[in-house]
C-alpha cells in the first residue's frame, strides 16, 4: 500500500507539474545578478511589492554580474543587476541570442580602502603607493610598511581584499594597478566582505578594500583611508559628497541595471522600472550607496520611454568615470 | 615458569584496571568535546538570535531592515522542497533497495551496481547540482523551481535511502522469508507482508537521515538557481485569481533556509547577524526534530514487530 500510493502521487506530481508550468508565469518580474547592486534592487522590490499590495511578484537572485548577464542573454530574466558595464563577450552573447538591453545607471559606489582605527601612521595613501602595495610584482617583496614610505614603521603589511570572482576585484585592480584582475596573490581574499571587515578590525597593521556600504555599517571598527589620486591633489575620503563632486577618484564607480526591452512590454516590468527610477534616490541612500543626481533618473526614464538600447561603454572596463561624464554619454545614446 | 605470586597477580590486574580507567577517561573526554561543540554552537545561536524569536520572524518575508526581516519564504520553501524530495526519493530508493536485496540475481552486474551506489553516496553535492542544472532546469524545462530543487536533493539522498533499505532488509532473519514462502506466498507477497513491514524502522531511519542532510544543503540549490529575495509564497492549490492548480506550487520560484542564512551573514549591516543566528537555530531545530521523529517511529515500530 505504502509503495503504491506514493508511486502514484509522484507520477501525478511530475505529470501535473508540466501542465502547471504555463499557469504560474503571470506577473513575475525576474531579476538576477551582482551582489553589489542587490541591496538597492532588493529595497526597491520590497517597497514595490508593498505598494502594489503583492499583486505583482518580484524575485531577486544573486549570481554575480557575470552570472546575471549569462541568464539575461539567455532571456531567462527581465532585469540584470550589474556592478560594471556589460563586456564585449557578453554583448556578443546577447546579440547572438537576439536579446537587446537598455542600460540604466542607478547609483554610485565608492570602493573604500580601510585601516584599523588604532593605526597611527597612515594619514593618506596615494594611488601610486596603493599600486606599489597591490601590484603583482609586490608579491613576497613589499611586506613592511617602511618599504612603501620610509617614514612609516618597520611593521608587516597585512592585506585583505576581494576574491578574484567579484566585480569589486576587477574594478580595484583596474583602477589601482592599471589592469583588471592583475593583483598580488599573497593576501587574505574573501568574497564575503564581512570576513575582510573582521580581519582589518583585528590587526593594527592591516588595510583592506571593499564597497562603501560595508565601511558605512562598520564605522566603529574601521577607518577609511583618504586617497590621493595624483601628486598635488588633495587626499579625499569616500563620502556621498566627494563621490557626487567626482573628487573621490579613481575608486568611485557607477552601478547599473540592464533591462530587456521585450520585457518592458509586460505591464508589471514597466511599472517596476518606473517605480525603481522614482524611488532609487531615497532607497539608495538608505542602503548606504550614493544616489545619482535626480536628473539622471529622469534621463533613465526617458531612455526607457524611447527604448534607447545599447551601452555607453563599448564593452570595455573603464575607471574613474564621473557622474557628469556618465550623464553626458547617456544623453548622446 | 614460576607461578605468579598473589602480589604479582594483583599488580597485573591493577595495571589492567589503570589502562581501563585511562581509556574510559579518554573516551569520555572525546565525547564531551563533541557534545560541548554542539552545545556551544546552539547556545551561541540562541543567545545571539534571542531578539528575533518572535512570531513575526516566522511570518515575515525577507527585508532590507534586519528587525523586520523574517524567514517565511525560507521555511516554507525548505518544507516544500523536502516534500518533493521525499515523494521522489522514498519510493525510488525503497524499491531499488528491495529489488537489489530480494530480486536481483547475484552476478557481477549486480555487484557493480552495488559498489557504485555506495560510491554515489560520497559524490560531492555540488556535482548533483551541476547535473540537475543541465537535466532538470534546462532539458526538462522545470526552470528554477521547487520541483527542480526537490528532484536534485532526491538524487542526492537516493543512495542513502537505498543503502539504509538494504541494511534493514538484510537484518531480517532468513527464516521469515522461508516461512512465508513455505506456506505458499509469492515473492511479492513475502515482500509486501513481511519484508517491508519488518524493514520499515530501518528504512524510515535512513529516509529521515537523508532528508536531514538534504535540508541543510546549499551548494546544489544555489547551482540550480534558488533566489535570495522572494517575498511571496508558492500558490496554494485552488486559491488566487486565476485559481492555482493542485500542483502549481511545484513550479514556483523559491528560497530555502541555508540560502537565507548565507545571505544574512554576508550583509554589510551587522544587525543581520542576529537574524542569521536565529535562522540557524530554527534550521537546527528542524533537523533535530526530524531526527527525533525518526527515533520515535523506529521505537514504536520495533515494538510492533513480533518474531
Amino acid at each position: 500500500m505504502f509503495k503504491q500510493s506514493k508511486l502514484v502521487s509522484i507520477l501525478a506530481v511530475a505529470g501535473i507539474a508540466l501542465f502547471g508550468a504555463q499557469a504560474v508565469q503571470a506577473q513575475v518580474v525576474k531579476i538576477d545578478g551582482s551582489s553589489t547592486v542587490y541591496p538597492i534592487t532588493e529595497a526597491v522590490a520590497e517597497e514595490f511589492q508593498k505598494a502594489k499590495k503583492n499583486a505583482i511578484k518580484v524575485t531577486v537572485g544573486i549570481s554575480g554580474t557575470g552570472g546575471g548577464f549569462k541568464k539575461f542573454c539567455r532571456g531567462e530574466i527581465d532585469i540584470a543587476n550589474a556592478s560594471r558595464p556589460i563586456l564585449k563577450k557578453e554583448m556578443d552573447a546577447c546579440k547572438e541570442a537576439g536579446i537587446e538591453y537598455i542600460e540604466l545607471p542607478v547609483a554610485f559606489d565608492a570602493l573604500t580602502v580601510v585601516m584599523n582605527p588604532k593605526n597611527a601612521f597612515l594619514k593618506e595613501l596615494t594611488v601610486d603607493q596603493l599600486k606599489a602595495i597591490w601590484e603583482p610584482a609586490a608579491q613576497g617583496k613589499i611586506t613592511k610598511w617602511n618599504q612603501v614610505n620610509p617614514a612609516w614603521p618597520d611593521a608587516p603589511i597585512k592585506l585583505f581584499g576581494a576574491g578574484a570572482d567579484s566585480g569589486t576585484f576587477d574594478y580595484f585592480t583596474e583602477a589601482i594597478v592599471g589592469k583588471a584582475k592583475s593583483s598580488r596573490g599573497d593576501y587574505t581574499a574573501s568574497e564575503d566582505d564581512n570576513v575582510l571587515v573582521q580581519g582589518v578590525s583585528r590587526d593594527v597593521n592591516a588595510i583592506g578594500y571593499f564597497g562603501y556600504a560595508y565601511y558605512a555599517e562598520n564605522k566603529g571598527k574601521l577607518k577609511a583611508v583618504p586617497i590621493v589620486e595624483k601628486a598635488g591633489k588633495p587626499a579625499v575620503l569616500p563620502s556621498e559628497e566627494s563621490v557626487l563632486k567626482g573628487s573621490y577618484q579613481p575608486l568611485s564607480r557607477p552601478i547599473f541595471v540592464y533591462i530587456n526591452p521585450k520585457s518592458l512590454e509586460k505591464a508589471e516590468v514597466r511599472e517596476f522600472v518606473e517605480y525603481y527610477m522614482k524611488n532609487a534616490s531615497k532607497l539608495t541612500q538608505e542602503v548606504k550607496y550614493v544616489p545619482l543626481p535626480a536628473k539622471a533618473y529622469t534621463v533613465n526614464m526617458e531612455h526607457v520611454e524611447k527604448k534607447k538600447k545599447g551601452t555607453v561603454f563599448g564593452g570595455t572596463a573603464e575607471v574613474g568615470i564621473t557622474i557628469e561624464e556618465l550623464q553626458k554619454r547617456e544623453a548622446k545614446l | 615458569m614460576q607461578p605468579l605470586t598473589n602480589e604479582q597477580i594483583r599488580a597485573v590486574i591493577a595495571r589492567g584496571k589503570l589502562k581501563d580507567t585511562i581509556f574510559k577517561g579518554l573516551g569520555l573526554f572525546c565525547l564531551s568535546i563533541a557534545l560541548l561543540v554542539i552545545v556551544a554552537l546552539i547556545a551561541d545561536m540562541v543567545i545571539k538570535g534571542s531578539d528575533r524569536f518572535t512570531l513575526d520572524f516566522f511570518l515575515n518575508f525577507a527585508s532590507r531592515r534586519a528587525t523586520q526581516a523574517g524567514i517565511l519564504s525560507a521555511w516554507v520553501g525548505s518544507l516544500l522542497v523536502m516534500l518533493v524530495t521525499a515523494l521522489a526519493a522514498v519510493p525510488l530508493g525503497v524499491a531499488a533497495g528491495l529489488y537489489l536485496e530480494e530480486y536481483a540475481k547475484r552476478n557481477w552486474l549486480t555487484h557493480v551496481i552495488e559498489v557504485n551506489i555506495s560510491n554515489l553516496a560520497a559524490v560531492p553535492s555540488i556535482v548533483y547540482g551541476l547535473l540537475a542544472l543541465g537535466i532538470f532546469v534546462y532539458k526538462f524545462g522545470f526552470g528554477q523551481s521547487i520541483l527542480s530543487a526537490g528532484l536534485t536533493l532526491a538524487l542526492l539522498i537516493l543512495p542513502i535511502i537505498i543503502v539504509a533499505t538494504r541494511e534493514a532488509i538484510r537484518a531480517i532473519p532468513a527464516m521469515i522469508r522461508e516461512g512465508s514462502m513455505a506456506v505458499g506466498a509469492t515473492r511479492w507477497q513475502t515482500c509486501r507482508y513481511h519484508i517491508i513491514p519488518y524493514a520499515m524502522p530501518g528504512i524510515l531511519t535512513g529516509v529521515i537521515i537523508g532528508l536531514a542532510r538534504a535540508i541543510g544543503e546549499t551548494a546544489p540549490i544555489i547551482t540550480i538557481g534558488a533566489l535570495t529575495f522572494i517575498a511571496f509564497l508558492p500558490p496554494v492549490p485552488f486559491t488566487g485569481e486565476p485559481p492555482a492548480g493542485l500542483f502549481d506550487w511545484v513550479m514556483s520560484p523559491f528560497t530555502v533556509m541555508p540560502i537565507q542564512i548565507f545571505n544574512w551573514t554576508s550583509r554589510p549591516d551587522p544587525a543581520f547577524e542576529v537574524n542569521a543566528a536565529a535562522a540557524g537555530f530554527v534550521l537546527m531545530v528542524m533537523v533535530l526534530s526530524m531526527n527525533a521523529v525518526a527515533i520515535y517511529l523506529r521505537y514504536k515500530m520495533r515494538k510492533n514487530i513480533k518474531w
